[in-house]
């Protein structure tokens, strides 16, 4: 790259690759603004996290594109209310809800396509719009509307350095190509995502167990903005310590493994932990609104491991996984080939077996079908593991995100404690921990993105026209 | 067969299927749905069932430097390749047009030499038009079985691919329904129209779908002129040469020009596009193959453009040339891969049912 075009002159600078940055690069660009995308990562693997997704919630009166029947902004605010418990900023959450009806269209004019609900996604027909291809695609999109509205972007850009001076940020600093830039701009938009691959934050919040997370998105994401700016005194929301974490496949890469990494065997298992003991409630609700919290409990484990065990009788009725399972003809084996005492899960099974009582088996609700007399019952699906071969899977904690971010207001500017800066925005994962400050929604994190970078790119470029 | 091309195939559809973000592109994925574990014979049918739209590539969170390294319209690409070659007859015959496009040059020029020999030897006392320098009877004794045996060979290919995927009792609506994919080239429409990732890496274009229909249905229009032709002769008693206004040159001379046309296109394509994404050991016989079929329509109309000229019998020798060489490589060429596709989309239309 020729650092010259790191010279501008530049409307706007935005920090970041992904779905919220180039909203809002688009958006500003099509105002006439002169904009400059510095994306962290390289070309290959530009896109964040949003490169993982796979669809967008949203809020519609009546059929829209490929979504059904309709959703409307009640129905949606009380989802989050339920994955959040209340951890919400309701203006900005309502905000977000109300503009995503118009940010479909917008979308499809930008070059992005949908398609129907997935093969075994149908439950999300209604609320969620899926990516033709997924993230990936979207981001692609996105990238050559930029290009041809004249945006110009930077790919290996490393910003280490966002300057303020007192309510006003004046230039940035970043690793280009090896070497040290300052890049000057009336105004910038943070749209650089959460910290979730800085293993060593995690470990400040987490301790050493963080050290058997795995990242479910991009390395890129490593808050080295996000820091930058509280250290400066901006405000945050969201709790410091948390992240978002759901049970993966064990044998996942540390990072980018992405959807494929999901198991969907926990409601049909036994998980036990690595002495072999049998630790929550694998029953207690349908997958989709339980898999979130299996991260947690996983992460809760000695050593941050869980072993998913199941037999033939359950092998085909969720997702194929990524890798194949662990086979055997004998549960003892089964244990041995995953580094567990073989005969102690054998005694575990067949504690559990004995508890488990006849009854109708449904695999695609709560069928009520329950272990009696367990210290630690399964209270759906409990049907005894007795036809080989016997699977397992290793489950270990894959973080997604994580909460910590700026405080906003609803037009997406940053603040500090005496007030907004008046030439700084932020969106996307940078901000959502405003609106989500717990739980998640399936396609909310795109909706946020997209919503809030379209904010930060329409008031950025008012700022500088 | 190359287990490894399979195993590899076998990999990265196991994690598409683990996926599934690319379920709207075409008809493989879809079809990868219905299973969890994959017979040689089910990847070899999605293989063909994959119409390198590349779709699927651009779109991929896991494409090299990732770990899982997919590459998925490659990986089917080798497994198409060698499915076409493994089920060739004459086996000696199998790879070595695909591979090489020198050979197919050097054919073509034996193609020419024969035709050149015949005009000189068999040059009728008389005879109208083409038949004043080759005589029909020598014309038919030399392309009646240049058509046969490739077809023979053809059939024999197919009945081996159709075992190995699982073929069954084909119904009407299996022709149905594998016959409107192919007429409008379904699967390299992107899933809606926007086409595919070919020239212009991850934009969209429709302009490798348009050019392939100008091929395909050129050849369909030149085919059916020469069939025209064939019961005028026999059956009517009409024999060439045929004027302007009658069925074989109507239907001759659009689909010379759309043949010509198509397999220009597709041959500027090609250069386009990354050939890491296809079979790229083929890519030397796969040009050589568009240059054959587009030579084929390009010499018939300009032989059509001289009539009545000192060049009929040399652009006759050439034109003739190329249409014999074309037949005889038929099956060992990327011509064989319409042949494999359909019985595919007719499969994977029993499959569907099933």
């Amino acid at each position: 790259m020729n650092s010259d075009v790191l010279k501008g002159p530049w409307d706007i600078v935005v920090v970041g690759g992904g779905n919220a940055a180039l909203c809002a690069a688009i958006t500003s660009a099509e105002e006439g603004a002169r904009v400059l995308i510095l994306e962290s990562a390289p070309k290959t693997y530009r896109g964040g996290n949003s490169r993982h997704t796979r669809n967008f919630r949203c809020m519609h009166e009546g059929p829209l594109s490929v979504l059904t029947d309709s959703y409307g902004e009640d129905e949606y605010f009380d989802d989050l209310m339920l994955v959040t418990k209340g951890k919400t900023d309701e203006p900005l959450a309502r905000l977000a809800i109300r503009s995503s009806e118009e940010c479909l269209p917008w979308m499809e004019a930008h070059g992005v396509r949908f398609q129907p609900s997935l093969s075994g996604t149908l439950s999300l027909s209604r609320t969620n719009a899926f990516f033709l291809g997924g993230g990936k695609a979207l981001v692609n999109a996105y990238y050559n509307t930029a290009e041809d509205l004249g945006v110009t972007v930077v790919y290996d850009a490393e910003v280490t350095h966002v300057h303020i001076e007192g309510d006003r940020f004046t230039h940035l600093e970043a690793q280009v190509g090896g070497k040290s830039h300052r890049i000057e701009a009336k105004a910038v938009v943070l749209a650089s995502g959460g910290f979730q691959s800085n293993l060593e934050w995690l470990t400040r919040a987490w301790g050493p167990a963080a050290a058997n997370f795995l990242i479910r998105g991009t390395p890129y994401n490593k808050g080295a903005v996000l820091r930058d700016m509280l250290d400066q005194g901006c405000e945050s929301v969201g709790d410091p310590t948390q992240c978002h974490a759901v049970a993966i496949d064990g044998r996942a890469p540390k990072f980018d493994g992405g959807i494929v990494t999901r198991l969907d065997c926990v409601p049909f298992s036994i998980v036990v932990n690595r002495d072999a003991e049998r630790f929550y409630d694998e029953g207690e609700d349908v997958w989709p609104k339980r898999y979130a919290i299996w991260g947690r409990l996983v992460a809760a484990q000695p050593d941050q491991v869980g072993y998913a065990i199941i037999d033939s009788k359950s092998i085909d009725l969720f997702m194929p996984s990524v890798f194949p399972p662990n086979r055997a003809d004998t549960i003892e084996e089964l244990g041995a080939q995953m580094g567990l005492d073989g005969v102690k899960l054998a005694a575990t099974v067949s504690e559990f077996n004995k508890a488990c009582r006849t009854g109708r088996f449904h695999p695609t609700e709560l069928d009520g079908l329950a272990t009696e007399g367990l210290a630690q019952p399964k209270t759906n699906w409990a049907r005894p593991i007795d036809t080989p071969p016997y699977y397992g899977y290793q489950l270990r904690p894959g973080v997604t995100f994580t909460y910590l971010g700026l405080k906003v207001s609803e037009t997406a500017q940053v603040h500090t404690a005496s007030g907004p800066l008046s030439n700084v925005w932020a969106a996307g994962e940078i901000m959502a921990g405003s609106i989500l400050g717990q739980g998640y929604l399936a396609g909310f994190g795109m909706t946020i993105g997209t919503v809030f970078g379209r904010i930060a790119g329409r008031e950025a470029a008012a700022y500088v026209n | 067969m190359s287990i490894d091309l399979i195993n590899e195939a076998r990999r990265q559809t196991e994690i598409c299927n683990a996926c599934r973000y690319c379920e709207g592109f075409c008809s493989v994925f879809p079809a990868l749905t219905r299973n969890k574990m994959f017979t040689d014979g089910d990847i070899t049918h999605l293989a063909n069932l994959c119409h390198n739209c590349r779709g699927c590539y651009y779109s991929c969170q896991y494409t090299a430097p990732h770990e899982f390294d997919l590459n998925f319209p490659a990986a089917l690409a080798e497994v198409r390749q060698d499915s076409w070659e493994r089920h060739a007859w004459p086996q000696p015959l199998a790879r070595r047009f695909h591979e090489s496009g020198v050979a197919v040059a050097a054919v073509l020029i034996v193609g020419f030499v024969v035709l050149f020999g015949m005009l000189q030897t068999f040059r009728p006392a008389s005879g109208e038009g083409f038949y004043a320098y080759l005589a029909h009877g020598a014309m038919v004794s030399l392309f009646l079985p240049a058509f046969l045996l490739p077809l023979l060979s053809v059939i024999i290919g197919l009945r081996s691919y159709w075992q190995e995927i699982g073929g069954t009792r084909i119904r009407w609506s299996h022709i149905k329904g594998a016959g409107l994919a192919a007429a409008r080239l379904k699967n390299l429409d992107g899933g809606q129209g926007q086409g595919c990732n070919f020239e212009h890496e991850d934009r969209y274009s429709n302009t490798r779908r348009w050019l392939h229909q100008a091929v395909m249905y050129g050849f369909l229009l030149c085919f059916a002129a020469t069939s025209a032709g064939t019961v005028m002769h026999y059956v009517f008693d009409m024999p060439a040469p045929y004027g302007l206004f009658s069925l074989p040159k109507l239907l001759g001379v659009p689909g010379g020009v759309l043949l010509t046309v198509g397999c220009v296109g597709l041959a500027w394509l090609k250069t386009k596009a990354d050939p890491s994404l296809g079979a790229a050991r083929v890519w030397g016989g796969e040009m050589a193959f568009i240059a054959l079929l587009g030579g084929t329509g390009a010499t018939g109309l300009a032989l059509y453009a001289a009539t009545g000229t000192a060049l009929v019998p040399v652009l006759l020798a050439v034109h003739l040339g190329f249409v014999l060489v074309f037949f005889l490589l038929l099956p060992f060429t990327k011509m064989i891969h319409g042949f494999f596709r359909f019985v595919t989309l007719i499969v994977e239309e029993q499959k569907r049912g099933a």
